[in-house]
């Protein structure tokens, strides 16, 4: 154990807390007397930066001679792009009676009546919010990047979940396909998959890929080894105990997997519209640049309908019983549904009516006016409040610390939490921000990440702990943390950016709005997952509901909860590139920049880079806790 | 069923790409289906949509003559300004018809790569500037004068500027010497940006309301200017070369006289479609209309191209090809 390692020999008579208070003590002396030196400013045109400028120049150039294009990459781009675009015809073909009709038959077999009858409403709304079209290239793009996620992600899980050693060799490189902010790899993506639905759909792909690849290697992962020790003991070949004992087992929780990578994708769909990817992100991005909710919301409605939709079509499918046969008049009710609706198809005109779309543009637009000024004073003083008392301070501190004392506190600290090995990682971290120029901010960043992974934390494991404690508030909440989840960022920032400007505070409420949701969902899963025997048990033996729940329910979750911290910390990371639109500035405005001025494509990209490294760093001192390997453990592996 | 169709389409994909390696002019990956491409269409016309509301009047208002007038299908992507220029090598986009200069993407993309080129002026004439509100302007006089900015640097520190005056930029994306500027005419302020042409016009429609101090990145022509009241701050005076380095700029932004661009191929083989692009031709008076009622009407742009259309016939017909 690590503590062992600072804690004073006992015969001194020395408080616990004697060690770690004096080091703290130590430290604050260290920042006062080398306050200001040593500090790292940023230098936009770094060579560094230029280098990988030019570089990009010259790929660009090289685009249609180098046989690594030529070859390869052009023909990914070419392959992607008919998968999008033969969903994209099947789905303009059906019309648009026709698509409501096939998908309330979809509906109709994964759950019955109950949910084909809100699958048609919903697919009906796409129409009547005026957002046909957009809407079905976006359901085109989606399908095609969740299809490919899967076709690569599901088979990836699984070999993660047997092999441990697969499963070492991926989580890495996971970690940076999440922490990676979507902006930082739009800049590269473009430069060799272009713009277009193509690029697109693999930009979406990397970021739904991510959970796909992690939830189906924890499903296989917690199948009992004893029904697989039972299959092998009965002759069973590897083969069959993958498809008759691995899978079904895992059924469940795979499915949360397919529903997750849904969820990721749609989120995704603002950002690909930045490279002009087609779908619902227009709407949401014209109504940003003129300053409008009312453009911005009919288009988030409908990308939420969507996401609810097809989040309960899984769910249904997923609690479905797998040995039981659809009935036959589940099996009627569908077929009926989708041959009226293609029926229709060419009866009802091909476009969908203008008479049957309700547009209440000018209404939300006066509603938020509205708010903006009336709640002016609340908001404002929320915001000075928390940036003067928190953020301020805290960015001073790290900004103004020496670099090597802040490298010193966050390697004894990852050390003291997660042991040698993990410390030493953040610590190369952070070296290597230092040595790629974008220290302070670096630090900047990691000021807004911690200020809202705190509120995060706090909000999601309150909500967590509540919803797995009362399953009809946790019915409540559900369909708000879908909304949520999938409700694109950009929506937010516009409300937000009336409320609190241009500021990091902005940023900080759009992550926390951003990341709380699946860190409730874990705590809750985590909670309802500890045995009903064990709490019983500890029921009957008399504890509280108090009790229970500390010293029960939370410390069986642990590993959830601290899944759950994670999550929470690689999501409000990349929400920090998009707070760099409204002003959060430091890294994540670097990125942005990179994307959008080709001078600086450099600086941007070795911005997105830090945020990974930053990332990392956070992950190894916050969930090493868990990882580290004990004694006993390390010698039996 | 599944694995079959992707192998199918793997084929195709292979297949129309030939054995040559594959380049990105060649439309195999980005052909998408039109939606409601009717027979009599004449084809397919790609603008645009760059993140500002003037260059979506433009947009729209050619889109609509495109459509009704010459029959053709338009497509309306929003993409970026630097990106799109990107869109005339793939394919993606066929004009950009409203650029601010840009000088690099004019040598890369027109001069060398030979995949863009000018189609004449919009009869637009664009200016960046810096403004303040004008009750600032008339509570102090001097300060429309960049030399006593620094005086008044106190009036617009916020809590993002780090203790300097703020300076309130647009969109990334934009055409801007601001962080240069402020280094070079030494003032005592940060450039903190706002994001969006939404977080300029939110900032300045309140520092007008609530009497608050604002200087920010703003541009004619502009439809702001007739809601609320601005005044330009006078940098050193605009003189050819002056913005050649952009490091070491110090000087007022230029006039542009505003272009369309379009693809090397669009011009080709646009036929009328690239006539009419090419004809298009209006004022600052023509554009603040439109992108007004697009803001501030409620109207989509499609909506107000056609309110300007009905009522400018005189001026749109002479932009229609014979």
């Amino acid at each position: 154990m690590s503590t062992t390692a600072i804690t004073t020999p006992s015969r001194l008579r020395v408080p616990r807390w004697a060690a770690p208070a004096g080091i703290v003590v130590l430290f604050a002396a260290a920042y006062l007397v080398f306050r200001d030196t040593g500090t790292l400013p940023h230098d936009k045109s770094a060579p560094q930066f230029l280098a990988i400028t030019d570089l990009r120049e010259w790929i660009d150039d090289h685009r249609n001679s180098n046989p690594l294009f030529l070859y390869f990459l052009n023909y990914i781009r070419i392959f992607v792009g008919s998968v999008y675009t033969a969903f994209q015809s099947v789905l303009y073909a059906l019309g648009w009676p026709g698509l409501i009709g096939v998908m309330g038959a979809l509906a109709w077999l994964a759950g019955g009546w109950r949910i084909a009858l809100p699958a048609v409403a919903g697919v009906g709304s796409f129409g009547v919010l005026g957002l046909w079209q957009s809407s079905v290239d976006t359901l085109a793009l989606v399908a095609a990047s969740v299809l490919l996620s899967l076709a690569i992600g599901i088979p990836l899980g699984v070999w993660a979940g047997l092999s441990r050693g697969a499963r070492k060799a991926i989580t890495p490189v996971l970690d940076v396909m999440q922490i990676m902010p979507t902006f930082a790899y739009l800049a590269p993506l473009v430069l060799f998959f272009h713009i277009g639905a193509p690029a697109g759909a693999i930009a979406t792909m990397i970021y739904s890929i991510p959970p796909a690849i992690r939830i189906t290697a924890l499903a296989i992962e917690q199948v009992s080894p004893t029904a697989v020790e039972a299959s092998a003991s009965l002759g069973a070949t590897g083969r069959q105990t993958l498809f008759k004992v691995y899978l079904p087992l895992a059924r469940s929780t795979m499915a949360l997997a397919v529903n997750q990578t849904i969820m990721m994708a749609l989120s995704m769909v603002v950002i690909a519209n930045l490279i002009s990817a087609p779908g619902l992100g227009g709407d949401i991005i014209r109504g940003l640049s003129r300053a409008q909710v009312g453009i911005m919301l009919p288009a988030g409605i409908a990308i939420v309908v969507m996401a609810v939709l097809l989040d309960r079509m899984m769910v249904a499918l997923a609690r479905k019983d797998p040995h039981s046969w659809i009935g036959r008049a589940r099996f009627i009710g569908a077929a009926a549904l989708a041959i009226a609706g293609l029926a229709l198809t060419p009866l009802l005109p091909a476009e969908w009516p203008d008479g049957w779309t309700v547009n209440f543009v000018v209404q939300v637009n006066d509603a938020v006016h509205w708010a903006e000024t009336s709640w002016y004073g609340v908001t404002t003083f929320v915001k000075d409040v928390t940036t003067s008392l928190l953020l301020n301070p805290l960015e001073g501190l790290l900004t103004s610390a020496p670099w090597w004392l802040i490298a010193a506190a966050a390697l004894l600290l990852a050390w003291r939490v997660s042991g040698l090995r993990p410390a030493l990682t953040a610590l190369g971290c952070l070296l290597a921000i230092a040595l790629l120029g974008v220290w302070e901010h670096a630090m900047q960043t990691l000021t807004t990440v911690a200020v809202a992974v705190l509120v995060t934390l706090a909000i999601g494991l309150l909500l967590g702990v509540a919803a797995a404690r009362s399953s009809r508030y946790s019915a409540v909440q559900r369909p708000i943390l879908d909304a949520a989840q999938t409700m694109p960022a950009f929506v937010y920032l516009l409300p937000a950016l009336a409320l609190f400007e241009t500021t990091r505070f902005t940023a900080i409420f759009a992550s926390v709005i951003y990341a709380v949701p699946p860190v409730v969902r874990l705590v809750e899963d985590g909670i309802r997952a500890v045995p009903a025997t064990v709490v019983e048990a500890a029921a009957s033996a008399g504890s509280t509901p108090g009790q229970l729940l500390w010293k029960v329910q939370l410390p069986m979750a642990r590993r959830a909860i601290l899944l759950a911290a994670n999550q929470g910390i690689v999501m409000t990371l990349a929400m920090v590139v998009v707070g760099g639109l409204v002003g959060a500035g430091a890294l994540g405005y670097d990125v942005v920049v990179g994307f959008s001025q080709r001078t600086d494509f450099g600086m941007g990209f070795i911005a997105g880079i830090a945020t990974v490294l930053l990332g990392v760093m956070l992950d190894r001192i916050t969930q090493g806790a868990d990882r580290r390997p004990s004694p006993q453990r390390r010698k039996t592996t | 069923m599944k694995i079959r169709l992707l192998a199918g389409l793997l084929a195709l994909g292979l297949a129309a790409a030939g054995c040559g390696g594959a380049k990105v002019e060649e439309p195999a990956g980005s052909a998408a289906p039109q939606a409601q491409g009717s027979a009599s269409s004449a084809g397919t016309v790609k603008i645009a949509i760059n993140p500002w509301v003037g260059y979506e009047a433009s947009a729209n208002v050619v889109a609509y003559l495109l459509k009704n007038e010459l029959h053709y299908d338009v497509q309306l992507p929003e993409i970026k300004e630097q990106l799109a220029w990107e869109g005339f090598e793939t394919g993606d986009v066929d004009v950009i018809i409203e650029n601010w200069g840009h000088p690099d993407l004019v040598k890369k993309f027109i001069d060398e790569k030979k995949v863009a080129q000018s189609a004449g002026s919009t009869g637009n004439k664009g200016v960046i500037g810096w403004y303040v509100p004008k009750w600032m302007a008339d509570k102090y006089p001097d300060i429309t004068d960049y030399k006593h900015l620094n005086k008044y640097a106190g009036l617009f520190k916020t809590s993002e500027s780090g203790g300097k005056g703020q300076l309130l930029d647009g969109d990334p994306s934009y055409v801007t010497n601001d962080e240069a500027l402020v280094k070079n005419l030494k003032l005592n302020f940060k450039v903190v940006t706002g994001g969006s042409e939404a977080a300029l016009l939110k900032s300045a429609t309140q520092a007008q309301e609530q009497q608050k101090a604002l200087l920010f990145y703003f541009w004619t022509p502009h439809w702001l200017f007739d809601k609320v009241d601005l005044v330009r701050v006078n940098l050193p005076a605009y003189t050819a070369g002056c913005d050649a380095d952009a490091k070491k700029v110090a000087c007022d932004y230029a006039e542009l006289d505003l272009d369309k661009i379009v693809s090397k191929k669009f011009a080709d083989t646009g036929g009328k479609a690239y006539d009419l692009v090419k004809n298009f031709n209006w004022t600052n008076e023509d554009q603040n209309a439109v992108a007004n009622d697009m803001t501030n009407g409620g109207m989509t742009g499609e909506q107000a191209a056609k309110k300007w259309i009905e009522a400018n016939t005189a001026k749109w017909q002479a932009w229609i090809p014979k």
